[in-house]
């Protein structure tokens, strides 16, 4: 029976309780702000999301070029704020001392001397600013400055979520696209080396060959070689082969291949652990019974093994969804061939600052990958624990 | 768009047949071959049951090994070769890449950088690893403590990076901040700061995403090795008065030692190989290069220098031959006991 209130047990409580929180605040900032609007993500933390913000600021109306003149008055009309961002402003003044001096929807008088230098004695005009963020200043000369007349306000901005952050990402940023172009490279990339490694797995658990164990201790030594190792000389052979047989060097086959092959040690030595964990009488019954290898390996071993299977499908699966560096090399970065982790760099680069891009873009790079391992953590546990030192 | 769809199906259901067809096709070749006669399955045929036996474990290796062969064994050998050529691969130059490579600042910073790396990451990781295993086995929500903590793993580098950007963003010091880092700083009366960009300490900052992402893969190895740990021993320690700390320190660290190894070697590995988060965050600029961006640098920089990146490809390549030596023994040791 454990305790859980002794003075231990709440100090072991609270440390990892510190270090939860230290570990899903980044990941669920992330997952917030791809929801908020612009207008509110670049001026306050993710962490006030829910929170009606009481904020004093600044805007300039529009300047000489949206003057309107209606009978003597000349009119400058408009509004601060787009609709749906649900800021509604309380208060507002033309001094930045006291933001708060009129109501919003009365009409203020412009003091002399406030937008033109010229004192004549009488206010310069009416000002009048809505709670929805349209104004209308009404002047009495016009006015001729580029910048607008400077409005002091203080507004309560509402929590909006919407989705349109998505939208706009998978739609004209060509991350839907890349969404599509990942699969591509994923799916086969994940197949191909189950099925090339579960044979390869077999003959090194079943059969006798000259060179076995030397060929497995080979496998094993693969396993760390960095793939850092690979790059120039395939990037050399992919070239020349392009352009001996006119073809593209950078296409989804190169890249599959290039996946398959560097998955494969692991592939290879996670399988062999386990079909050669397999009861021997079984295998050797079957032999017995004139079944050939093939059949053996089709019908006994191929169903037995799909825990196995199962636990390297989605390492692989993990693997090629987040890798970067193969992609860089071994695809282009025209929309045809771009996958998520290099749209998301070049937009990293691109658009460093816009965080509701890349919040979102972010967020749907990740999505997939996690709901697979939510779904099959036992299985990627199982895979960890049968001793995996990937390579590649 | 739907098209794009059909495209990748059409694209997967192709490849694989196409794998499938070899194995199902080769080995029906050999069957034809060397197929016994009907009706009678035990005649004798010695010369085609050798043929048998002799061809049919290279067709379930073929692709292996042919894979194996070019895309890991020949480069190499070949990128070995090369970082004795100069830029395009043709002239010999002897060792003038080495000694380029140990005269260059960049190299220097660089390998100072993959130290840190290997000093901090691995050490870290396994600690807090080790930690939050011991810690989530005696609370009642120690399962969800440890899935949150082993997330970070599903995701990607480049993902992670921009979560951890936007963690590090940075706004002028009148702005409010909405990094949220800078926002707990403020919030306690210092400067922000722009915390990628300040050069040494910047290293520790993309470090951090490395650690966010292994700790989970320590914590779930040593969690299981810590269910190895005999309940027994522990209770005896605890009627003998021993208190919680020593217990952790003197019986289960030296029970799961080996394991700890193991994690921290995988982690070294990772960490040598670290490419996507210091592209992502900062292109190794602000001296955060590591082995990986240098390497890949020279690859393209000027039109690409093979030589020279070849070599510093090699100079990783060296410093996991002990890691590879220690699996390859450890391998045989578990060989030895079948």
């Amino acid at each position: 029976m454990k305790k859980y209130f002794s003075l231990q047990s709440i100090v072991a409580q609270l440390l990892l309780l510190a270090i939860v929180i230290i570990w899903v605040f980044p990941t669920l900032g992330l997952l917030v702000s791809s929801f908020r609007v612009k207008e509110q993500l670049v001026s306050s933390g993710w962490w006030t999301a829910v929170s009606t913000q009481t904020r004093a600021d600044m805007r300039r109306t529009g300047g000489a070029q949206s003057v309107q003149k209606v009978d003597d008055k000349f009119v400058i009309s408009g509004r601060f704020f787009a609709a749906e961002s649900g800021t509604r402003i309380g208060k507002f003044s033309l001094k930045s001392a006291k933001p708060d001096e009129f109501a919003v929807g009365t009409t203020a008088q412009v003091p002399d001397g406030q937008i033109f230098d010229e004192e004549d004695g009488k206010p310069d005009g009416t000002l009048t600013v809505n709670a929805d963020s349209t104004y209308r200043l009404e002047l009495t000369a016009a006015y001729e400055k580029p910048n607008g007349v400077r409005i002091f306000y203080v507004a309560e901005s509402p929590p909006v979520f919407s989705t349109q952050n998505y939208e706009k990402v998978i739609a004209s940023e060509g991350v839907g696209q890349a969404f599509v172009n990942t699969f591509k490279v994923t799916i086969p990339a994940t197949l191909i080396p189950i099925l090339i490694a579960a044979f390869a797995a077999y003959a090194f658990s079943w059969m006798q060959f000259p060179g076995r164990k030397w060929l497995f201790i080979v496998v094993v030594a693969m396993l760390v070689v960095p793939l850092q190792m690979s790059l120039i000389p395939l990037l050399r052979l992919y070239n020349e082969l392009g352009a001996a047989l006119g073809i593209a060097s950078k296409s989804y086959p190169g890249i599959w291949l290039a996946h398959t092959a560097f998955g494969l040690p692991l592939a290879i030595y996670l399988l062999r652990n386990y079909i050669a964990a397999l009861p021997r009488d079984i295998i050797e019954s079957a032999r017995m019974d004139g079944a050939s290898h093939f059949q053996i390996f089709t019908s006994i071993v191929l169903p037995l093994s799909i825990p196995a299977l199962a636990s390297f499908a989605i390492f692989q699966f993990l693997w090629v969804w987040n890798d970067f560096l193969v992609a860089l090399v071994f695809l282009g970065k025209g929309p045809e061939q771009v996958v998520l982790t290099i749209k998301l760099n070049d937009l990293l680069g691109s658009r460093g600052e816009s965080w509701e891009i890349l919040t979102a873009s972010a967020f749907v790079s990740i999505a997939v990958p996690v709901l697979v391992f939510f779904s099959l953590q036992r299985f990627f546990v199982r895979g960890l624990l049968s001793g995996s030192v990937k390579g590649g | 768009m739907i098209e794009q769809v059909f495209q990748a199906i059409a694209a997967v259901v192709v490849s694989v047949a196409f794998c499938l067809l070899y194995f199902a096709g080769t080995n029906w070749v050999l069957d034809k071959f060397t197929q016994r006669p009907k009706g009678d399955p035990t005649a004798k045929r010695p010369r085609a049951d050798a043929i048998e036996a002799g061809v049919r474990p290279w067709l379930f290796l073929a692709p292996a090994l042919l894979l194996l062969g070019v895309f890991l064994l020949y480069p190499l050998l070949e990128t070995f070769r090369l970082s004795f050529y100069n830029a395009t691969g043709e002239t010999f130059v002897g060792w003038r890449n080495y000694s380029w490579v140990f005269g260059d600042q960049n190299f220097l910073i660089t390998i100072r950088n993959n130290f840190l790396w290997l000093l901090v990451v691995p050490a870290v990781a396994t600690v807090l690893g080790l930690v939050v295993a011991v810690l989530a086995d005696r609370v009642w929500w120690g399962n969800f403590a440890k899935t949150m903590v082993f997330m970070p793993m599903a995701i990607s580098f480049v993902g992670a990076s921009v979560i951890w950007k936007f963690v590090y963003d940075y706004r002028g010091p009148q702005s409010e901040q909405i990094g949220i880092l800078n926002a707990i700083v403020t919030g306690m009366g210092f400067e922000p700061q722009a915390w990628v960009t300040v050069p040494f300490w910047n290293n520790f900052f993309l470090m951090v995403i490395l650690i966010w992402i292994q700790t989970g893969f320590a914590m779930v190895i040593l969690s299981a090795a810590l269910r190895g740990v005999p309940t027994e021993t522990i209770e005896a320690a605890h009627l003998d008065g021993a208190s919680e700390l020593q217990i952790f320190f003197e019986i289960m660290v030296p029970q799961v030692m080996s394991t700890i190894l193991v994690v921290w070697t995988t982690i070294t590995i990772t960490v040598l190989k670290v490419f996507d988060i210091v592209m992502a965050m900062t292109g190794g600029q602000w001296d955060t290069s590591v082995l990986g961006n240098l390497m890949y640098d020279w690859m393209f920089r000027g039109g690409g220098d093979y030589g020279r990146s070849s070599t510093l490809a090699m100079v990783l390549m060296v410093a996991v031959i002990p890691v590879m030596v220690f699996n390859i023994r450890r391998f045989q040791a578990e060989e030895a006991q079948r």
